[in-house]
């Protein structure tokens, strides 16, 4: 049951997507002329960043990213329609889904940053898959993080303000362990030097999705 | 009065704390020297203030299972002295720090993980003002007390665990059990932890029923 409902609101979700175009094609851009802003004001041809820098700079984005795209996954949602799925469906399935779509999203937005990005900047990256793990495990982390979050800044009156000031502390520990991660596969490192990360990682997303399906029943209500 | 006794009991604990604390003979070490007198006071208020946020998520746990004006009350106040501690522990640990390290802040994952807790908590405040309507502010900001709550878990106790760090306990550093072969320490320090944690119930006590009394004094008004 579920599970039913949770694959209709993605499917929802996606759908809005498909039709508006309005959060992807945003983001897009936002990525892609961030990147390019970081290009000009640094001033330099490819390959010039040192390794950490490059690695920092990479997060950074896509964290500004992230918390653009997911802040608006409550606040475009009319009153009418919360009022709607308040009546059909549970809030598990709602924050389920929301997680599910944003991770997507994010994921796609996340690949696409990684081209553009080293396409322009260079890409001194020696174990790509590794890479693109860490990668995947960023967007997962971060979409199940903001996602609630944005849930509970889309209450308050200065939401856009808020869902900074509320996301950043608690996405550090996160961002810290991907910036690692993301290093050892930058230097191409033995694999097993990053396990401690994955497992530390995966342990941070179990516990925020578990939070996050418990509490936001009582967020939903209001 | 006998409801009062651990008040009293804090009374003593802390003068008991603060006399012996820099009095008593403390062991000669290399760097540390008198400073680990700074043990009775910088690591109390940390774990003092674990225990104190960790009031306040009780207290917003309970908030949402049987809402009260009381829980939210409490919650707020303790998350407040939670922070109070945590600055207190912050500036200490820094006094510290430029004593044994050479740097009041030497980028180390302890403070860092320190200074992003404390942000977790100001977020805290405010997203607190900026609701006007009592009970949806008491029950979102119960929300994210926990939610925060879940994610500082990680950043004190795993993730400095995982790094090199100068603090002790951490990345190979021995832990304060290394130092205090004598017990000498343990017997001020154990008072010590007590004594300051019972300070911050008692100011969360003291805060918490002036400010049911304002709420009373604005419902009559």
């Amino acid at each position: 049951m579920l599970f039913k409902e949770v694959i209709y609101l993605m499917q929802k979700d996606f759908l809005l997507e498909w039709r508006q175009k309005y959060a992807f094609n945003g983001m897009l851009l936002y990525v892609s002329s961030t990147v390019f802003v970081c290009y000009l004001s640094f001033g330099l041809r490819s390959n010039a960043l040192q390794v950490p820098v490059w690695n920092a700079l990479f997060w950074i984005i896509l964290l500004f990213t992230s918390v653009n795209a997911i802040a608006k996954s409550f606040m475009q949602e009319n009153r009418g329609r919360l009022l709607y799925f308040y009546s059909i469906v549970s809030p598990q399935g709602i924050i389920l889904a929301k997680i599910l779509y944003n991770a997507c999203l994010m994921l796609v937005l996340a690949l696409i940053c990684f081209v553009f990005y080293a396409f322009v900047l260079g890409n001194p990256v020696e174990d790509i898959p590794m890479f693109l793990l860490s990668i995947l495990l960023g967007a997962i982390g971060f979409a199940t993080s903001l996602t609630m979050i944005s849930g509970i800044a889309s209450k308050a009156a200065n939401s856009s303000t808020l869902m900074a000031v509320l996301s950043f502390p608690v996405i550090v520990p996160m961002l810290l362990m991907l910036i690692k991660m993301s290093k050892n596969a930058m230097d191409g490192l033995e694999r097993a030097a990053s396990l401690d990360e994955l497992l530390t990682l995966l342990a941070i997303n179990m516990i925020v999705v578990t939070v996050s399906y418990i509490l936001f029943p009582y967020l939903w209500r209001s | 009065m006998k409801k009062n006794w651990w008040k009293i009991l804090t009374v003593l604990l802390l003068v008991f704390t603060v006399a012996v604390g820099m009095l008593s003979d403390v062991p000669r070490l290399a760097i540390l020297n008198e400073t680990i007198r700074n043990l009775y006071f910088h690591v109390p208020m940390w774990f003092g203030m674990i225990l104190i946020l960790l009031v306040s998520v009780v207290y917003s746990i309970k908030y949402l299972r049987k809402p009260s004006i009381k829980n939210d009350i409490i919650a707020h106040e303790a998350a407040k002295v939670g922070i109070l501690f945590g600055v207190l522990g912050i500036v200490t640990g820094m006094e510290w720090a430029k004593f044994t390290w050479g740097e009041y802040w030497s980028n180390d994952p302890k403070q860092n993980g320190a200074a992003i807790g404390l942000l977790i908590y100001f977020a805290y405040l405010v997203l607190r003002s900026s609701f006007a309507e009592q009970q949806q502010r008491a029950r979102i900001s119960a929300v994210y007390n926990i939610f925060a709550f879940a994610a500082l878990i990680p950043l004190l106790f795993i993730l400095p665990r995982l790094t090199d760090s100068l603090h002790p306990g951490n990345g190979g550093n021995p832990g304060f059990n290394a130092y205090d072969l004598d017990s000498s320490l343990r017997l001020v320090f154990y008072p010590a932890v007590l004594g300051w944690t019972l300070l911050g119930v008692w100011i969360i006590n003291v805060k918490s029923r002036l400010e049911l009394l304002r709420q009373r004094i604005y419902e009559n008004v």
